[in-house]
């Protein structure tokens, strides 16, 4: 297939999985904002920030943070322009996607478009479930309408990717500023504020539900990192995803082979091997920061590599074939 | 019979109406859309022409119109009722065509090798020198096997004595044929048993046509070439066209950032590495192909292309270089161009024309302007075009000052009356409006016409323009088996 349109595939799926990923946050720390003790809430959105790798808000009244990040034409990544950007590049490949989906995601893009963005109270919450359920309806049209063929996969590659850093870098932060080793202990009781913001943590990833069928609904911190980073099945963990990708990639390889397939394959291969094999006391021993460290690393890595191997290939290594 | 429902409003006598004779009584070959039409209550046309305008919509069957705000994306506007030809119409049409196409290709040809035509003083080497789209870059260029124009959509027109002739050849990237041929799809849905009984030649395999056309072009020894279609993106008015073209013919459609040129060799960018392109069925203006050799101030083309083209490692369809033979001025010769290189008598005639850039019919146009149409010899789609009748004054003067600026650029046409047929006019009753047709001809190894073309109708009552960008709408052209 053409790069272009790999590349374009690709790029629709992480930014909307990036406008999916930032409704579902905002919406869950909206709604501790509302519960939590005002010393809990000191510093929230700057966290919050600082997990989807932008500057610190620039004001930091609630209506402030919230305009700036759903509707912020400025922000290199607010969820308007996020979906915009998903948008931009599938309207360049309208002809390899199926109609279904890009009516779909067109209607989501008239729909943020038009969203009011002064009325904060109730508007808010509808705003950020419209954006998760198009985007989750955008999904389901990609499974069904689509062929499962290379740029179905390259979709795939595109959303694991932005799910693999995002969550690293959520679970890295809340780690650094919730995790007490006194915690392990029973003092973590059904009020205390940190216990709403494990609760917290495992929605942001849709978790929650998931989680109490493991775990019940004891919430050991030490219990939410491994199920969030080392779960085989959930569609959210780290590893699931890393999973997903190297599925990926193993399909993109078979359809479109050569050997500068094999380094972005060695990569991610590794990083799937460490997932796969690694127990969750010796990530605790080399450390949460080093290891989500790590996991964003090799993921940049991947990306770097599947851009020089299908997309920006310098012509002269192309010709050699 | 002929004053009840649908054509009650319908006025008989215009010039020549494709449907009726002068008296009111349908013509043979129109016989049974007549019954099908009469016996069709006045809803039910309403139900038909909303369900085929909603089949339009969601194939996104569009165009945009330039010089409006973004969005101005628009249906195109779709008449129901078929505009029929016999088959001995078309037959004399198609050898109108081949014949037309035959002479161009070879006039094409000359000019870019001895230009002998010149030489011998049958058409004037200044009309050739001053026109903007002759390309010196193609002199000695050779183009396999002197396909210069491999797709081209010429328009007919029919005068009041019945008979066909050319309003002008459209010989650079011509547009439309996808209405022709999603129009035909919606008509087999509304009208499939009248399509039955009349006979109608199919014209689904125009793609498949285009294709060998294509194929038959690719450079010597590539014996399975790849194809792919070239469009300068999303944003061209006619980018539906090329995505359902492209699909039809199961080519990639590529834009000029996927392209590259490496020692002259022209190379696609997959994920699975470079591919060597063999032709390209280019639908970007000569202008913009290559901004290395045209227009610098490009990114739609593909820079170098220009020279793997002149080296013969790929085709482009059509050759850089055409428009000089559709130029509006060059056209009043086409009739003896024709007579120079097939030694034959013009099958289609031309519209008389007024070259002004030669004083005495210059003065004679300047005197007529209110009663002529006036036309810039390289602006298509409508665009740049003075209707003297139905123009004002300060229209009329406006093209005076033009005209005096630069009389190599314009033309001037005596207002034909073009033929009419009957249209539905707001969803019910049936009128009369101004017709035009637009064949699409393929030349490679040999020429081939799909039985048809676009009629374009000009829905505005007594307009005479049929450009989509200008108020046009289009009909199914049915083109009868016998």
């Amino acid at each position: 297939m053409l790069s272009r349109v790999a590349d374009n595939l690709f790029w629709m799926s992480r930014y909307l999985e990036r406008a999916e990923h930032i409704a579902r946050i905002v919406l869950v720390h909206h709604n501790l904002e509302l519960e939590q003790p005002e010393e809990a809430n000191a510093g929230r959105w700057k966290r919050v920030f600082q997990s989807l790798a932008l500057d610190p808000p620039i004001e930091d009244s609630t209506n402030s943070v919230l305009s700036q990040i759903c509707f912020g034409v400025e922000s290199r990544f607010s969820i308007t322009t996020s979906i915009e950007s998903a948008r931009n590049n599938a309207r360049q490949v309208r002809e390899q996607i199926s109609s279904e989906m890009w009516e779909q995601l067109n209607r989501l893009y008239h729909a943020v478009r038009h969203a009011d963005h002064e009325d904060h109270n109730g508007e808010i919450e509808e705003f950020l479930i419209a954006v998760k359920e198009g985007a989750h309806l955008f999904h389901g049209l990609t499974d069904s309408t689509m062929s499962h063929g290379e740029g179905w996969q390259f979709i795939q590659l595109g959303q694991s990717l932005e799910r693999a850093i995002n969550t690293a870098a959520q679970l890295e932060i809340h780690y650094r500023e919730f995790y007490r080793e006194a915690s392990l202990d029973s003092e973590w009781g059904p009020d205390a504020a940190g216990y709403l913001e494990w609760i917290g943590l495992l929605r942001c990833a849709t978790a929650f539900e998931a989680f109490c069928k493991v775990h019940s609904a004891t919430i050991d911190p030490l219990n939410v990192v491994e199920f969030l980073l080392l779960d085989a099945q959930f569609p959210h963990s780290i590893r699931f995803v890393v999973d997903t990708l190297q599925t990926a990639l193993e399909a993109i390889g078979r359809l479109s082979p050569g050997r500068r397939v094999h380094k972005v394959q060695r990569i991610a291969g590794r990083l799937q091997a460490e997932l796969s094999f690694t127990q969750i006391e010796e990530v605790m021993e080399r450390g949460i920061a080093d290891t989500m460290q790590h996991i964003r690393e090799s993921c940049h890595e991947i990306h770097n590599c599947v851009h020089e191997a299908f997309v920006s290939y310098p012509v002269e290594s192309a010709l050699e074939v | 019979m002929l004053t009840q429902a649908p054509f009650q409003n319908y006025w008989y006598g215009t010039p020549w109406d494709e449907m009726f004779y002068p008296g009111g009584e349908p013509r043979a070959h129109y016989e049974p859309l007549m019954r099908v039409l009469e016996n069709l209550p006045a809803e039910e046309i309403r139900q038909k022409k909303q369900a085929a305008d909603l089949s339009f919509l969601h194939q996104g069957i569009t165009f945009t119109v330039y010089g409006k705000s973004e969005g101005t994306e628009r249906i195109f506007p779709h008449d129901l009722i078929p505009r029929i030809l016999t088959a001995a119409e078309w037959s004399k049409i198609e050898l109108g065509l081949t014949q037309r196409i035959t002479a161009l290709n070879e006039f094409l040809r000359d000019l870019y090798h001895e230009q002998r035509i010149l030489n011998d003083g049958v058409v004037p080497r200044e009309l050739i020198a001053s026109c903007p789209h002759f390309r010196r870059e193609m002199r000695g260029v050779a183009v396999p096997r002197g396909a210069y124009v491999a797709v081209a959509g010429t328009d007919l027109v029919r005068l009041p004595t019945g008979e066909f002739a050319v309003l002008e050849d459209n010989l650079r990237v011509p547009s439309g044929v996808s209405y022709m041929l999603t129009s035909r799809q919606v008509m087999k849905r509304v009208f499939p048993s009248l399509l039955r009984e009349c006979q109608v030649r199919p014209i689904d395999h125009y793609g498949a046509a285009l294709s060998s056309t294509l194929r038959s072009l690719a450079p010597e020894g590539r014996p399975d070439p790849v194809i792919v279609l070239l469009t300068p993106g999303v944003f061209n008015s006619a980018y539906f066209e090329h995505a359902y073209l492209a699909r039809q013919m199961g080519i990639e459609l590529v834009e000029g950032r996927d392209l590259l040129v490496h020692d002259n060799i022209v190379y696609m960018r997959t994920t699975s590495g470079l591919r060597r392109i063999d032709v390209i069925y280019r639908r970007i203006d000569d202008d913009f192909i290559d901004s290395l050799v045209f227009r610098s101030d490009t990114i739609l083309g593909v820079p170098g292309l220009f020279n793997a083209y002149r080296a013969g490692n790929v085709t482009l369809a059509n050759a850089v270089g055409t428009g000089v033979a559709d130029d509006k001025a060059v056209y009043a010769y086409v009739p003896a161009i024709i007579k120079y290189y097939l030694d034959q008598d013009a099958i289609l005639p031309n519209v008389e024309t007024y070259l002004l850039s030669d004083e005495r019919e210059r003065s004679y146009v300047l005197e007529n302007l209110d009663k002529l149409v006036v036309k810039a010899v390289g602006e298509s789609g409508g665009y740049g075009m003075l209707v003297g009748p139905h123009s004002t004054k300060a229209d009329q003067e406006e093209f005076r000052r033009r005209i005096l600026a630069n009389p190599r650029n314009y033309i001037a046409q005596p207002t034909l009356a073009l033929s009419c047929a009957p249209c539905l006019v707001e969803g019910e009753s049936i009128e009369p409006r101004h017709v035009d047709l637009r064949p699409y001809i393929l030349f490679g190894e040999k020429v081939t016409i799909v039985p048809g073309g676009l009629t374009r109708v000009a829905l505005r009552r007594g307009s005479l323009v049929v450009n989509s960008s200008q108020g046009g709408g289009s009909k199914d052209t049915w083109v009868l088996q016998n």
